[in-house]
């Protein structure tokens, strides 16, 4: 695991001097992180990463983790297709099953902190243990326009937090509390980040038996509809009329998204008779997801829905050129047309990933643009600054804080 | 090489850290825009006439305020896009008579133009105000003359020298920016004060600004 000094070459001394300059005004707090998955899945992804380094940097950081059964997840799955704008049958007996769970956690869950930064929906109602300390809420899910059945539900707990925190301006609701905007990050030293040496590559493509020998377009996602998959497949089979070339799909499942095997097996069924596309289920592999967005011609991120798409941040690291759907926090990431494309539909994808196929000079200028932009703006670094600002902010009202 | 003068004052470069505070508050087309330009905290009209500076550093040129990007990019009007576009921030010695004047350029455009009202954003392109939270803090670079301040600015971090330039002036309503108030009180060297102070800083990267400030000095260090 790396070492906070050791992200100095990459974002500079000042970077890590002003991080140590707002750890020294969090001493003697207590954070208290908690979620509901340990591996799988962005936030878990990030937590794993920040928590040691807010250690070292000497805030007193730690994360706890509330437990659910398979007809909780179930529930909660469901909420976060319903808070994407998904069409989703919530019952009252969903609700139910929501709290008969949480009360467990409420009863279980041990809070100690002296900030308790809640992830998402699942572990919501430990509001309920609120005293004397602050809570913050934060939201990884796009609810620009959510069900609002599960909406209201949630809403009578975020009322009772402190603050609350969103990935994308568009997520931004009319609440009664504070809203923050903060994008989440992708770590450059990670497995699934950092440069990796050729025969490490070499090895993963000789594992799946990928050659080189055609444009690669690939997609990184859990096998999620959300993720559109098979907008994929047919975006790519509107290119492949024109160039030859082979797409791979890459997915994990995350320990609390029951509906990953389903969407796995259409996705296969769809894509049977080519063998150009190479479906391939990694969880957790991220020396391998990294090797394969490097040898990627052209990376893709179709999703209908996106809380903020780390995948995107993370091919624009590795300088590759992207053509990714305009929603929740993409557009952060990509400017059109300077550091990627970006589409709205099937057709609209299969015509820039021709565009970036045939005009490399193009599409290399692109990623060279993209990597500057996540530099200045994603790296884990600057999410570890929001996240100690956003600790300071519960102590203080107005707009311009001197420390 | 001249003999250095030590600074009656030492200069403590400070640095500048922001949060995004989301407002809920967003709009679909000019008459709304200009209603919430007018109402709005202040720390939201510095948001949005600044965040391209620190967000887009390798992008220049790049449109210099939200407003700007929004009016062209997403309702089309290309014509009052470039009049935002093309305001001289520099001039405005407070956020509010910056306001003012973003305020007047639209409402002026809107008399001439009555049928850019009825342009509205597409469900998902409309413009959402936030406000920027700024913690201000000291760091520990401390410098006593030119040398030692060129060799600090050379290393600091874009947001000080982003604090030290912008912030302090706008923000804060301070006359000038702090490089060129202590390089002309402190170390009384007026002329290299008011290079610094002709400067346009919204014309540069931010980068390009710290080589401009290094390149500056350097050739009143040989002088």
């Amino acid at each position: 695991m790396a070492n906070i000094e050791d992200y100095i070459p990459i974002v500079g001394q000042p970077i890590i001097d002003d991080l140590k300059l707002l750890a020294d005004r969090l001493q003697g707090k207590v954070i208290q992180h908690i979620n509901s998955t340990a591996v799988g899945g962005g936030v878990a992804e990030i937590l794993h990463r920040m928590v040691p380094l807010l250690r070292e940097l000497g805030v007193d950081t730690r994360w706890d983790l509330i437990k659910g059964g398979e007809y909780f997840f179930e529930v909660t799955k469901k909420f976060h297709n319903a808070l994407h704008g998904r069409q989703a049958d919530i019952t009252q007996r969903d609700f139910d099953i929501f709290m008969e769970t949480s009360k467990k956690n409420i009863d279980e869950v041990n809070i100690y902190g002296d900030i308790i930064f809640v992830h998402d929906p699942q572990p919501i109602a430990l509001i309920k243990k609120k005293k004397d300390n602050k809570w913050i809420w934060r939201c990884h899910i796009d609810v620009s326009e959510p069900n609002q059945k599960v909406w209201g539900f949630l809403k009578n707990f975020i009322v009772q937090y402190n603050a609350s925190v969103f990935s994308a301006p568009s997520f931004s609701q009319k609440l009664p509390i504070r809203q923050f905007l903060i994008s989440p990050s992708i770590d450059p030293l990670s497995d699934k980040n950092r440069e990796l040496p050729q025969d490490v590559i070499d090895s993963v493509l000789k594992k799946y038996n990928i050659h080189t020998d055609k444009p690669i377009i690939t997609q990184i996602s859990r096998f999620d509809r959300l993720k559109d998959p098979l907008g994929v497949i047919e975006a790519y089979s509107q290119v492949k009329r024109y160039i030859d070339c082979q797409l791979i799909l890459v997915g994990g499942t995350a320990a609390d998204d029951p509906e990953g095997m389903s969407v796995l097996e259409e996705v296969k069924e769809k894509a049977a008779s080519d063998p150009d596309i190479h479906i391939l289920l990694l969880p957790h592999s991220d020396i391998e997801v990294n090797a394969l967005q490097r040898v990627s011609t052209v990376m893709i991120q179709k999703s209908l829905k996106e809380g903020f798409g780390l995948t995107v941040a993370e091919a624009l690291w590795k300088a590759k050129p992207i053509v990714a759907s305009n929603v929740g926090g993409i557009p952060l990431q990509i400017k059109h047309k300077y550091s990627g494309l970006l589409c709205h539909s099937v057709e609209g994808a299969a015509f820039a990933i021709k565009q970036l196929l045939n005009s490399p000079q193009y599409a290399k200028k692109l990623g060279e643009n993209g990597k500057e932009h996540i530099k200045n703006n994603f790296l884990l670094t600057r999410h570890i600054r929001d996240y100690m600002l956003l600790f300071l902010s519960l102590s203080h009202s107005e707009d311009l804080v001197y420390l | 090489m001249p003999k250095l003068i030590r600074a009656k004052e030492p200069f403590r470069f400070y640095t500048r850290l922001h949060l995004s505070e989301l407002t809920g508050l967003r709009v679909t087309n000019l008459s709304q825009l200009l209603k919430a330009i007018k109402e709005v905290p202040g720390s939201c009209i510095y948001h949005h006439t600044h965040r391209f500076l620190q967000q887009h550093q390798y992008l220049s040129p790049e449109p210099p305020n939200d407003f700007a990007f929004w009016v062209s990019d997403v309702l089309g009007e290309d014509e009052l896009g470039e009049k935002l576009a093309s305001i001289d921030t520099i001039q405005f010695a407070t956020i509010r008579s910056l306001r003012e004047k973003i305020a007047a350029t639209i409402e002026e455009y809107l008399r001439g133009n009555a049928l850019a009202k009825l342009k509205f954003a597409r469900q998902g392109e409309e413009l959402h105000f936030i406000k920027s939270i700024s913690f201000v803090l000291p760091t520990n670079y401390v410098v006593y003359d030119l040398k030692e301040f060129r060799d600090t600015v050379k290393n600091i971090t874009i947001d000080s020298i982003y604090f030290h330039i912008f912030e302090a002036r706008l923000r804060l309503e301070k006359k000038d920016n702090d490089f060129s108030y202590w390089i002309s009180t402190s170390l009384g060297n007026k002329e290299l004060a008011d290079e610094i102070s002709k400067l346009d800083p919204y014309t540069y990267t931010l980068e390009s600004l710290r080589q401009v400030l290094i390149r500056i000095i350097d050739k009143r260090l040989q002088d």
